[in-house]
Parts: structure tokens; C-alpha cells; sequence
């Protein structure tokens, strides 16, 4: 049978001097009819550029096709190549037969229009409909990806749908003229874990209901394995390792893919949880910070005055403590209030309610801001201009401390500590990769000698095979001196790997909390099983995810609201959940 | 020392550099007396000759030699430049970074004061201040420098307020650091780009104000001479004698290149990523 799509020896460059600048170099595949295949590979190693280079879009962004080529089986039966294809075939090649989904379904989206309009405009094109008749298609493409209330949301500027929901509209856009393959890159990196499922579940079902093919490209592959045929692994911008799923998933060949399989987070339902926690094994210690009842709320103004009418509040009741070398990660979806709780232990925004920072005994009263932070985004919370002799400096100078050759010798030990080469200190942030950016702010954070360290997601925007070294060497930090983390993550497998202790929180409030085994191996509070089921795993890939079209909920009260008191049930010794009313 | 090595290893560096230096040194010429034929000397017998080997550029209308007059001019007109562009840089960033910083009614204030200094057009403005304080050398600088301060002012809060949200001045705050601190270090010194950028622009702004000021009589008192008073004095010879215009015109053109060069060149060099790569 003839293939749909049929690459052979595809090389990409990009620059002023292509040949010198190669992005891919020699892939080829063949896609049937009706196959998924999955394109997996970390940050560079070519697989988005792969993928553009089908539809030609890669043209755009500087890129160049080098050899090789893309042959389409059109329509009619003819075959023709992409790579020789003229800008005007193209265009009437681009969304009629190959749909694509982006990454990010807020900036794909242009803002000033209806999402209305920018489906019709696709119908428009392709199908020459207008008017009400183009109005009618875009209610159904809604329907098709499970949008309720279709009809009205047609109306709705891309700024009042959630992100899920931006993505099923650009979903329903790229599927507006039945193309017979959709390209989606990366779609749900972007969102939650429990959107993403959904997100899944539907691009699976559609795939049934349309017979299209699919091409879909991930750093996750853990993702793929509930929705590919065929996989193919990228490096550096050659397939190293492809095949069918169950070959690749079972019986990988290529290292490359080995390391990939074993990096990848396995969500292994808590069986793989750490059991070093400070907990249990001795007379109870001090807590290193005892939070409790904590508040945040941002005023809602409005009128002519801006006068406050609501608040919305992002942060409700929230207490824990943690103990001195003890790892409790806060899970919840963006918008739950899990960063504002961060936020808030460090002053940075306002709050109510207390916490108490305990001193660790050896060291007491040596450091002068015993609670430090890491960042989500290695590439933002360096300030791209400074030495990292100064940066690492900054903590000290502000504390009102003087650079020394005590400091300095500090600052080196640290440098080796968190691996990273010793040369480094002259040097600026740019020239070090994401995963060692990530290494210089914890070592910046660990100048003050805290005793807690706030992670916001430190570890979310690094390629699988950094993350997993960064997660190793905070686990040994944590252990030489005697850390307390507040990890706070979405990622339920890199939770798994770290944590102690879990809270869950929603909407703002924590509605489960306890050991990290239980939680995930007994998951109490629906929410939290909700969260559970949504994690791709590779060993659950033939489980069926429901779709699920809830959305979390408005946190913007009227003045004056006092939300009633939480009940608590409790599971185990320590594992306890909301219950709900 | 460092930074001089540096610009001159840049390309446009090397040409901008050159094209400065060779003003400066005109400048100095100037100011030290140096010039072929005194400035101010009117030899009535030879007005309005080409350029020739007495007079390497011509004789304007009374008779005085337009080399030593450009030569003295450079020299008037880039202390008018410089200054007033400084004055204007440094009341902007501070304006525009206190107004990033601290917000409410400060940034409102600050802002809404810019926007009525900016409603007038440059020069009616500038001729309103000199009114006022009286013309000479150093009121034109306060007024040309008053005039683009809300440039200044508008090109630093922009980026400042989007400086202020990134994450590396969360995690200064989380350190401690003092306000002077994270308004140096982190914004200040991010702004350099921008701000290079704006400077050569301004440069060549003032030069022109400054000419549309003397021109109305309000800049430089004639007979002393200025780049911008010397080219619009030509106007109304154009056709007779074209290198009144023509030297003027050729001498603000090139500086104006200069700084620009001289800019990209600085921008380069005080950007960490672009400037490991050009070593």
C-alpha cells in the first residue's frame, strides 16, 4: 500500500550558511493512512523543525530544505513533493490537507478577533462558505471537539476561554477542512495534567471518527504511548531509533531511546516514593516552617473610583509544617495557588495568617534570610548581565555582608558542589545551558546558608535527562545539609521521585495532604484521584482517560465573604483529606 | 582604556571612533585658535569665492572664511549637543526608572507632565524656555535638554516596567536587596541597549534644534558660528553659492554617522552576549 507521507533523507539548515548550520540531518519516514506517528526527542534535537519542514513553514523562520525529500499523496492520487512545491501549491496544500496545532494555544490564537471568525476564516478559504452557512460549520467544528454551549462561544474573544479550551478551538480550526494530516507540535505542554488527558482523549477519538493521520511531537515519551502507531527517536537531529510502539516502548535497541525511557519520569502510583523522610524515625524536631492559616487576596476593583467589589482569593487556609530535611511538594494545576503560596512564605506578595521559620540548631542565627527560592525559568531569574561571581555575590551584599576571599572560597565551593566548572565565575549567564542555569540559582539560593528552599517548579522547564540529574542533586543537597524543600510541582512523576510529604492543592485551598505513598498509592479526595488517572504513563497506556469538560471553578468572592471552616477526614497517621460538603 | 581597545577592534566601531575622534580634534583646533584665517575676520574683497587654495572652502556672504567658521562651528555646536543630550538622559532615566519603580501617583505624575512636554512641538517649546531664561549657550543646552527628556523618559519606563516583573528581580527581593540595588544592577543595566540607541539619536536631534534656535536667533549670537546657524544662513544662497550649504550640511551628516557607528559599536561591546563572540 502507498504510504501518505513518505520523508526520505530530509536534511533542514538554518542560517546565512545552511550546510553549516544543519538542524536535520537525513530523516526519513513513511506514514500510512489513519497512523499516528509520534516524533520524540528532547530540546534541538530537531524534531519540530522536522515537522514544519512538511508543511513548509519551516521557510518562514529562516530555514532551508537541503536535500532529500517530502513526498504528499494528494487527494486525487497524485503524488507530489513538498521539498519542489511552488508557494502557490503550498497554500492550498496548508489546511486543507495538512492541519497543524501549535504549543501554545494562547499566542496561536489572534486576540482581537472572535473565535468565531477564525474558524469561519478557515472554511472561508478552503470551502468558499459565507456568511451564515460559514457561521453553521464553525458551530459544528465546536461541537466535533466537545465544546458545550457551542453556539454562544462563537462570540468569545480568545481571552475569555482557558487554555484547554483555546486548544480544542485551534484544534477544531486545524480540522475545519478535514485535512487528511494533522501535525500537532508539542500541543499540550502548555497545560495541566487533567486538560492534557482530556486533550489526548479527544485527539484520540477524532483520529477514530476522521480516519486522518496524525503526526504528533513530544519531549514526553510517556505521552505517546497511549495515542501513537509508530514512534521515531530524535537526536541532534537524526532518527536514531524508529519503529512500531510496542517495539520501541518494550524493546528499545538504540541507547539514545534507553536513557530517554529510563529518564522519563514513570509514574509508578507511589510505589517509588522516597523513604528517607525525617518523619517517624525519631523524636519529633522543630519545624523548619510552620505555616499556618495563611491568607492571600487580591482586591477586585471597579467603577469609575476603583472602588474595591470582591477579592479573589488565591490562597485560602493554608497550613502545613515542614520538617528540617523533609521534602513536601504542593501539586496543583496553574491558577490553584500553589505559586502565590510560595510567593507569600517569601514576602513577595501580601498575606495574612503566620508562619513561624525555624532555625536549625547547628548553625542558629547564622543565616539572615533562612528561606530561599528557586525559579521556574532558568533563562528569566538571571539577570543576563552580571557575572556569575556577581550574581552569586548579590545574596551577600544584600544581607549587608562584605566579598571576601571567604566569600569567594564560598562561592567556589559551591560552583564544584552543584557541578558546574570552575572557570565559571567570570562568566555570563548565556553561556551555560538551561540545566547549569538551573545549578547557578540553587547555588545562589544556598549563599545564605538557608534552611528552606522554596522550588517553584524548578525543574519544569528542563529537558527529561537534566531533569533527572537536578532532581539527583537535590535529593544530595538536601541530605549534606540538611534542607527543608517546599517543592512545588504539576509534574505528578517528578513529585513521586522527591517528595516526603504531598499536598494537593485547589482553588486555592489544600484539600488533601500526607505522605507521599499514600497519597499517590490512596488517593482520598476526588480531586486528587482526578489529578492521579490524568498522569501519562507508559504502563498504563491501554486505560481509557474520560473526557471531562469541568472547569476550575471563579475564586472571585464578594467583600466580605469568610468561607466556612474545612472538615477533615483522616486516612492514616499521617494522610488526611477535605471532605466536601 | 579597556573599552577604548574595545571599539576600536568593533567594525563600525573602528569607523565611528575615527569619525569622533577626528571632530574632537577639529574642536580643539577650533577652540585653540588654530584655524587657517580667524573666523570672524570679514575680507569684504573676497566674498562669496569657491572654494579654492586660500579659502579651502569658500567665503560666505561678508567675506569670512568658511573652514575656520565650520571649524570653530564643530566645536560650539557639539558642546550644545553633548550637554543638552546628557542633561536629557540623565533627568529621563531617572524620571523614567523612579516612575517604573515606584508606580500609583509618582508614574502618574511623572507621566502625565512628559505627555504635556511632549504635546508641544520641539522647538515652539525650546523657544519658550529661552524666552523666559534668555539666550545663550548654556539656556539652549537646559532648553534642548528639557525637550528630550520625555523621550528619555518614555524609552526607560517602558522596558523598566517589564525589567521589574522578571523573575531575577523577584529573586533579588528575596535576597534583600535594597530598591538602589535592583534599580541599578538589574534595571539600570539592562537599559544600556535601548538607552545607547536613543543617545545617538538625540545627538543628532539636538545638533538640529540647536540650528532651528540659532536661526531664530535664540541659540548661538551671531557672528560667533555654529554648524546649525551656518547651514541655515546658506538657504537663501543656495543657488549662488552652494558650498555654504554643502560643507555644513556634509559636516553634520558625517558626526551624526559617527555617533551612530560609535552607538552600535558601544552596544555591542557592553552586551555580554555579543561581546565573548567578537573577541
Amino acid at each position: 500500500m502507498n504510504p501518505l507521507l513518505s520523508v526520505s533523507g530530509l536534511r533542514v539548515g538554518f542560517g546565512r550558511n545552511p550546510e553549516a548550520n544543519e538542524v536535520v540531518r537525513g530523516v526519513s519516514f513513511d506514514l500510512a493512512a489513519g497512523e499516528t506517528l509520534a516524533i520524540v526527542g528532547e530540546s534541538g534535537s530537531g524534531k519540530s523543525v522536522t515537522a514544519l519542514s512538511i508543511n513548509r513553514l519551516v521557510d518562514f523562520g529562516g530555514g532551508r530544505i537541503l536535500g532529500g525529500s517530502i513526498k504528499l499523496r494528494r487527494a486525487e492520487d497524485s503524488v507530489l513533493d513538498l521539498t519542489t512545491a511552488t508557494e502557490r501549491q503550498l497554500t492550498r496544500i496548508r489546511g486543507a490537507e495538512i492541519g497543524m496545532i501549535f504549543q501554545e494555544p494562547m499566542t496561536s490564537l489572534n486576540p482581537v478577533l472572535t473565535i468565531g471568525t477564525q474558524i469561519e476564516e478557515s472554511f472561508r478559504l478552503h470551502r468558499g462558505l459565507t456568511g451564515r452557512r460559514a457561521t453553521a460549520a464553525a458551530r459544528d467544528a465546536l461541537e466535533r471537539v466537545r465544546i458545550p454551549d457551542a453556539a454562544r462561544r462563537l462570540n468569545y474573544y480568545p481571552n475569555q476561554l482557558s487554555g484547554g479550551m483555546l486548544q480544542r478551538v485551534m484544534i477544531a480550526t486545524a480540522l475545519a477542512c478535514s485535512p487528511r494530516l494533522l501535525i500537532a507540535d508539542e500541543p499540550t505542554t502548555a497545560l495541566d495534567v487533567t486538560v492534557q488527558a482530556q486533550i489526548m482523549a479527544l485527539l484520540a477519538e477524532l483520529k477514530q471518527e476522521t480516519g486522518m493521520s496524525m503526526i504528533f511531537i513530544t519531549h514526553d515519551i510517556g505521552l505517546v504511548a497511549g495515542i501513537a502507531d509508530k514512534v521515531v527517536v530524535m537526536q541532534n537531529g537524526q532518527a536514531v531509533e524508529q519503529g512500531e510502539l510496542s517495539q520501541i516502548l518494550d524493546h528499545p535497541q538504540h541507547p539514545y531511546t534507553q536513557h530517554l525511557l529510563h529518564a522519563v519520569p514513570h509514574f509508578a502510583s507511589g510505589r517509588s516514593t522516597r523513604s528517607d523522610g525525617p518523619r517517624g524515625n525519631m523524636e519529633p524536631a522543630a519545624a523548619a516552617l510552620k505555616v499556618q492559616d495563611l491568607m492571600v487576596r487580591f482586591p477586585v476593583t471597579g467603577g469609575f473610583f476603583g472602588r474595591a467589589t470582591g477579592a479573589v482569593h488565591a490562597v485560602e487556609g493554608v497550613d502545613f509544617d515542614l520538617m528540617p530535611g523533609e521534602t513536601l511538594a504542593i501539586v496543583g494545576e496553574s491558577g490553584s495557588g500553589k505559586s502565590t503560596t510560595a510567593r507569600a512564605i517569601l514576602g513577595l506578595v501580601r498575606s495574612r495568617g503566620s508562619f513561624t521559620i525555624g532555625v536549625r540548631q547547628a548553625d542558629a542565627g547564622q543565616s539572615a534570610r533562612p528561606v530561599q527560592m528557586v525559579f521556574q525559568n532558568p533563562y528569566s531569574s538571571l539577570n543576563p548581565r552580571l557575572t556569575v561571581e556577581s550574581l552569586l555575590a548579590e545574596p551577600v551584599i544584600a544581607t549587608g555582608g562584605r566579598v571576601n576571599a571567604q566569600t569567594r572560597a564560598k562561592m567556589v565551593a559551591l560552583l564544584d558542589r552543584v557541578s558546574l566548572p570552575e572557570n565559571s565565575l567570570e562568566r555570563y549567564p548565556h553561556e551555560f545551558s538551561g540545566g547549569q542555569r538551573q545549578r547557578l540559582c540553587i547555588a545562589r539560593a544556598l549563599m545564605l546558608n538557608p534552611s528552606v528552599v522554596v522550588l517553584d517548579e524548578a525543574v519544569s522547564a528542563l529537558d527529561v535527562s537534566v531533569q533527572a540529574k537536578v532532581l539527583e542533586l537535590l535529593v544530595d543537597l538536601q541530605r549534606d545539609y540538611g534542607l527543608a524543600y517546599l517543592f512545588i510541582s504539576h509534574d505528578m512523576a517528578v513529585v513521586e521521585r522527591i517528595a516526603h510529604r504531598i499536598a494537593v492543592i485547589y482553588a486555592g485551598q489544600i484539600v488533601e495532604i500526607g505522605d507521599a505513598k499514600s497519597v499517590l498509592s490512596a488517593p482520598q479526595h476526588p480531586y486528587t484521584k482526578r489529578l492521579i488517572a490524568a498522569v501519562p504513563s507508559i504502563d498504563r497506556r491501554h486505560e481509557h482517560y474520560e473526557l471531562d469538560t469541568r472547569q476550575v471553578p471563579s475564586l472571585v468572592r464578594p467583600l466580605g465573604f469568610e468561607p466556612g471552616r474545612a472538615e477533615w477526614t483522616q486516612f492514616g497517621p499521617d494522610h488526611r483529606a477535605r471532605a466536601e460538603t | 582604556m579597556r573599552i577604548f581597545r574595545a571599539i576600536f577592534a568593533h567594525t563600525s566601531g573602528r569607523i565611528g571612533g575615527t569619525i569622533v575622534l577626528l571632530y574632537l580634534f577639529i574642536a580643539a583646533l577650533g577652540a585653540l585658535g588654530l584655524t587657517p584665517h580667524d573666523p570672524l575676520m570679514q575680507y569684504r574683497v573676497d566674498r562669496l569665492m569657491a572654494p579654492n587654495a586660500t579659502y579651502w572652502m569658500g567665503t560666505d556672504l561678508f567675506g569670512r572664511d568658511l573652514a575656520s567658521r565650520l571649524m570653530t562651528g564643530i566645536g560650539q555646536s557639539f558642546t550644545v549637543a553633548f550637554f543638552s543630550v546628557a542633561v536629557a538622559t540623565l533627568a529621563g532615566t531617572a524620571l523614567g526608572l523612579t516612575a517604573a519603580w515606584f508606580g500609583r501617583l509618582w508614574d502618574g505624575a511623572v507621566m502625565r507632565s512628559m505627555d504635556v512636554l511632549l504635546a508641544f512641538p520641539a522647538i515652539l517649546l525650546a523657544m519658550l524656555i529661552v524666552a523666559v531664561f534668555g539666550a545663550g549657550t548654556w539656556n539652549s543646552i537646559a532648553a534642548i535638554g528639557i525637550v528630550y527628556t520625555p523621550i528619555f523618559t518614555r524609552v526607560v519606563r517602558g522596558p523598566a516596567l517589564s525589567l521589574k516583573t522578571r523573575e531575577f528581580v523577584d529573586a533579588a527581593r528575596t535576597f534583600g536587596s535594597s530598591g538602589r540595588y535592583i534599580l541599578t544592577r538589574h534595571l539600570l543595566l539592562n537599559l544600556v541597549a535601548p538607552l545607547t540607541v536613543q543617545v545617538t539619536l538625540a545627538l543628532a536631534w539636538a545638533l538640529l534644534t540647536e540650528a532651528g534656535l540659532s536661526f531664530l536667533g535664540l541659540g548661538t549670537q551671531p557672528p560667533a558660528p555654529s554648524l546649525g546657524l551656518m547651514l541655515s544662513d546658506s538657504r537663501n544662497l543656495m543657488e549662488t553659492a552652494p558650498w555654504l550649504m554643502i560643507f555644513p550640511g556634509l559636516t553634520i551628516m558625517a558626526s551624526i554617522l559617527g555617533f551612530n557607528l560609535l552607538g552600535d559599536a558601544l552596544r555591542d561591546i557592553l552586551d555580554p552576549k555579543t561581546r565573548r563572540s567578537r573577541a
